[in-house]
């Protein structure tokens, strides 16, 4: 017998991670931070145009958690955000409750219709799911415009307040606000399932949903808990929509641009973590709001067309797959 | 293709318009800083048919007031984006064209979907504001600088359908029956309503009440359950894309009414005149403005004819009778006021807005409490003798004969309407 | 004849009009979707595509729509041929079909449709096909030839396509690589090749649908917005790789859609006709004549 020692190894390091409690604090911190900055500059555009792109970043990031996690491609984002919209309208008819009170009961809305959603199309894989949520986007709209409490067709007004919560200097920038805390919550939410044993169950899920199955992922469960989450932060990237211009109609709530933006966005930033979302929203946004106040007509739409081609023919994994690559 | 680009051809257009009044030697040209109004106007998407003329009016405006000094001594500009026919990018839109371009005035785009949004920003910025085919939007806001160039006045319910019901119990022998139908929008809910109304006061009985889709492909099924429940008179409110497809429907079931339409918008745009030619014969329309000698304020004839040439370099809408006029209205409105004020005063100028008249190319206007006109001008018109499918035919009088309001009246009611059979 | 029965024939026989320009819409969706697993969102768009040229070639020369749609068919097949190429190049190959391809598709979507409106503005387009003013009585029936010539021509058109899948080589090689491409990679055809061939039909057959939709009503540049959703519900609801049940279920969409309105009020047809789907996918999720994956 030798007595010959296979040396050791020598193990690497594990990579720190952030926990979950610093994480959360990491992002309250940047939204407080983002929140005092806005309120120094106090432009009303700023505020406008940050409400604009952040509300992207909550729809992109609640997108993703289904459709880059999990795998399933959702076409029917815009029936999640108008029902946080149209949530809204119906709970400040009925109850005269202010905004906050809406995002949460839209939270809740989003939430049993993505439940929905998942018992309905549990069955189904891949194409068949996105198929189904452009019906569902169909059937709600179909409703809406058919219920005259909140407006139907005529569509509803939402008038604001006349004092401003909290001591904002506007309006707009309370709305601003709200949607920074929002969008840094939806973040901290996509980030905490990402390193979670539920993260780790939708990426199998995703990878080989059989082999998932076979190996004994709860692979029903997580879809339902998956279209849940996403369909709960969905309505509430919807929820302040009727403040933002007073008026809501059925046509524009349910529009095409939300439910392209919703997989464009986080498709550009990639898909695989939750920092890829936030990027493909800023950017995207940005691009979108400077283009209307710019060049301003058709060719904003060719923008978003000829971006989202380019992107998912050169760098198919988003912006975080080329930085991931080089490493 | 580049050389196509709408933009180019419009800023070729305009110089080509501008150079024809400097050549008619303009007394004394406008100087200083501009006066520069902000707007968003619908240049994409599904407005952009009624948001491109509005454009070209107040473009041809513009130059107009430039060659005869300005305002206040001021040349004017014309501050616009492209708010693609969405609602969404509306109110940061007029965020920016305030606090960021800093304009002196302010005005709305086209319809109400996108006037609408604008009122928060504006009202904050307590901006007098005109708007242009709006409906009821400042019955909530009830902001008190808000003003419509809209002919339907703030009583809708109550006077809309009027002319079309006062055409239709006048007929001989009296309708006893009337069928409503709809699309589902903003606009022709409001109409219907009032037909509902005007049908009670009258004691017609409904014998259908329904709204359609705007996905709608096939109207034969909307027109034979109209026909099936056989009332005595129709009225319809559609949009471009759906008027056509009714009246198609309505020619091939041989729909025969004794009174058939009402705020059907489709007609209003060259394009569907050409297109369903003979069709429209005897069909009676809402409308704005009708080429016809009872209907004539001065500058009116003038607008149209500047506007045709320039609308055919631009490709839009050819003859021009819906939103050009209206349009054009929207900035004598503006202009007259800053005039008798002297100077940008946004509550100044609400106020002489409120207690004054305006002469503009679609008559003698005047605003009450809401903005919205004190005196409501619907048009009741009714298409006769249509031949073919020619465009000369829509120039001359007496092809849209106007038969309410009676001080307007210019033709007979034609009856029964057959879908140009 | 009892007005309600007669309601309810009209209803019937101009569903299955309808059905038939639906059917148009959706056969070239069968074959890229349905056989060959791409998800082309872009679909309704070509279709628009191809229906604004035929109204500008019918402007020009006066020729009949339809046959100016077939006449297009060629150029649309090499349109479909060389978005393949591309397709397959940067996501079959890679592997990325799911999520990417869908994006990849909806931005050639927005690239058609801008691309249209800067061509040729945001205003209608309109043919008047010969026929068009004609309407053919059959007692109480009412049959206008505006529907029912683009329903024939259409249906002719798939019938075709049928016969061709099932007798040819070329169309069984097509059939066959819906159903196992490495199997037919070691019968010596390129699969590749097959599936380039197939999409370029599945856009000519957009193309022809182009033809007839504007025979039956104006179009604009977003006219496909409504056909979105109508067709994948279709091509679903029949089945996937099952042309003859795509036609039947797009029969039955019209169906629905038309006796819905006739009866309850056109308000409630679309949200009847995609809760049928809703359903169908709930009892049956292979479509009433596919066959379990």
């Amino acid at each position: 017998m030798s007595e010959a020692i296979i040396p050791a190894l020598p193990t690497q390091a594990p990579r720190r991670r952030l926990g979950h409690a610093g994480f959360w604090l990491a992002a309250t911190a940047a939204a407080a931070i983002l929140i005092l900055a806005l309120r120094g500059m106090g432009s009303e555009y700023a505020y406008f145009a940050a409400t604009f792109v952040l509300q992207y970043v909550v729809l992109a990031t609640a997108w993703n958690i289904l459709g880059g996690y999990a795998g399933y491609v959702n076409f029917g984002a815009a029936a999640f955000f108008a029902a946080g919209a149209y949530t809204t309208v119906a709970v400040s008819k009925a109850f005269g409750l202010s905004l906050l009170p809406c995002i949460g009961i839209a939270a809740l809305v989003g939430g049993a219709l993505g439940l929905g959603t998942g018992i309905l199309t549990l069955r189904l894989r891949g194409a068949y799911f996105a198929i189904a949520t452009l019906c569902l986007s169909v059937v709600l709209q179909t409703f809406i415009v058919n219920w005259s409490y909140v407006g139907g067709s005529r569509g509803a007004y939402i008038l604001r307040p006349r004092d401003v919560p909290l001591g904002f200097d506007s309006y707009g920038g309370y709305l601003c606000a709200v949607v920074v805390v929002l969008a840094a919550a939806a973040i901290a939410i996509a980030r905490s399932i990402e390193v979670s044993r539920l993260g780790l169950g939708l990426a199998a899920l995703r990878d080989d949903e059989a082999a998932a199955e076979a190996a004994g992922v709860p692979t029903l469960r997580l879809k339902l808990i998956a279209t849940s989450i996403s369909g709960a932060m969905m309505a509430v990237a919807g929820a302040p929509l009727p403040y933002l211009g007073s008026y809501i109609e059925p046509a524009s709530a349910f529009g095409l641009s939300y439910a392209v933006n919703a997989i464009a966005m986080p498709l550009i930033g990639g898909t695989a973590s939750w920092a890829g979302p936030l990027i493909g929203a800023v950017l995207l946004a940005s691009l979108q709001q400077a283009a209307t106040v710019t060049i301003s007509s058709a060719a904003n739409l060719l923008i978003v067309g000829v971006v989202l081609v380019v992107f998912v023919c050169v760098a198919p994994h988003g912006i975080i797959g080329l930085f991931r690559r080089r490493r | 293709m580049e050389g196509l680009s709408r933009r180019g051809l419009g800023r070729a257009a305009l110089a080509a318009a501008i150079t024809v009044p400097a050549m008619a030697k303009a007394q004394t040209a406008a100087s200083g800083p501009p006066i520069r109004i902000g707007y968003s106007m619908s240049l994409s998407g599904g407005l952009a048919g009624n948001g491109r003329p509005a454009l070209l009016a107040h473009r041809i405006w513009a130059e107009d007031i430039n060659a005869k000094g300005g305002l206040l001594g001021r040349p004017v500009q014309l501050v616009h984006y492209d708010d693609q026919s969405t609602g969404a990018q509306v109110p940061g839109i007029y965020t920016k064209l305030i606090d960021v371009d800093k304009v002196d005035l302010v005005i709305s785009g086209y319809a109400t979907a996108i006037i609408a949004p604008a009122m928060p920003v504006v009202m904050q910025r307590q901006m007098a504001f005109v708007s242009l085919f709006g409906t009821g939007v400042n019955a909530d806001f009830k902001y008190d600088r808000y003003f419509s160039i809209n002919p339907a006045g703030s009583q809708v319910k109550e006077t809309f359908a009027k002319g079309f019901f006062d055409i239709a119990m006048a007929m001989d022998p009296k309708p006893r029956s009337i069928a409503l139908v709809n699309l589902d929008s903003d606009f022709h809910q409001r109409t219907a309503e009032s037909a509902r109304f005007l049908a009670k006061e009258h004691k017609l009985r409904v014998v259908y009440d329904r709204a359609y889709p705007p996905s709608t492909v096939d109207f034969s099924p909307i027109i034979r359950s109209v026909q099936a429940a056989r009332p005595d008179i129709v009225f319809v409110g559609s949009y471009p894309p759906d008027t056509a497809g009714m009246l198609r429907a309505a020619s091939e079931l041989r729909a025969n009414f004794a009174l058939f339409g009402g705020p059907m918008i489709g007609p209003h745009i060259t394009a569907q005149k050409l297109q369903l030619g003979p069709i429209l014969n005897n069909l009676v329309v809402w409308d704005v403005y009708a080429p016809e000698p009872t209907l004539q304020f001065p500058g009116t004839q003038a607008l149209i004819e500047r506007y045709q040439p320039l609308a055919a370099k631009e490709n839009t809408d050819a003859l021009g009778h819906y939103v050009p006029p209206l349009a054009y209205a929207q900035m004598q409105v503006l202009e007259q006021a800053v005039k008798r004020v002297g100077r940008i005063d946004q509550a100044a100028l609400a106020a002489d807005m409120h207690a004054n008249s305006f002469d503009t190319v679609i008559g003698p206007l005047r605003f009450d409490a809401l903005g919205e006109w004190a005196e409501e001008r619907n048009l009741y018109t009714q298409y006769q003798g249509i031949q073919g499918n020619g465009i000369e035919q829509f120039r001359k009088a007496g092809t849209q004969v106007i038969l309410y309001p009676p001080r307007y009246k210019s033709g007979d009611l034609r009856t029964p309407y057959t879908a140009g059979a | 004849m009892d007005p309600d029965l007669a309601l309810l024939l009209n209803g019937v026989v101009s569903g299955l009009l309808l059905g038939g320009l639906y059917a148009a819409a959706a056969a070239g969706l069968s074959i890229s979707f349905g056989m060959l697993d791409v998800v082309n969102i872009a679909h309704p768009a070509f279709m628009v595509l191809g229906a604004l040229i035929v109204a500008l070639l019918w402007g020009a020369t006066g020729l009949d729509p339809l046959l100016l749609s077939i006449l297009l068919a060629p150029a649309f097949w090499a349109l479909g041929a060389g978005l393949y190429v591309i397709y397959h190049h940067f996501f079959e190959r890679r592997g990325d079909e799911a999520i990417q391809g869908l994006a990849f598709f909806f931005g050639v979507m927005f690239i058609v449709e801008v691309g249209l409106v800067l061509a040729v503005g945001p205003e209608q387009h309109f043919v008047d096909a010969a026929y068009a003013a004609t309407t053919w009585r059959l007692g109480e029936i009412d049959v206008p030839l505006r529907m029912l010539v683009p329903a024939v021509v259409a249906l002719a058109a798939i019938g075709a396509l049928a016969l061709f899948l099932r007798h040819s080589f070329t169309g069984r090689a097509i059939a066959a690589v819906a159903q196992d491409r490495d199997a037919l990679r070691l019968l010596a055809i390129d699969p590749i090749r097959i599936k380039r061939l197939a999409f370029g039909i599945s856009l000519a057959f957009a193309g022809l649908a182009g033809g007839a939709l504007v025979v039956v009503q104006p179009v604009d540049a977003w006219s496909g917005h409504v056909f979105i959703g109508r067709v994948f519900a279709i091509v679903i609801m029949g089945g996937l790789s099952s042309l003859g049940g795509c036609v039947l279920a797009a029969l039955a969409f019209g169906v629905v859609e038309n006796v819905t309105a006739s009866f309850f009020g056109p308000s409630w047809s679309p949200a009847v006709a995609f809760g049928c789907l809703l359903l169908v996918l709930a009892i049956r999720p292979q479509g009433l004549f596919g066959r379990m994956a």
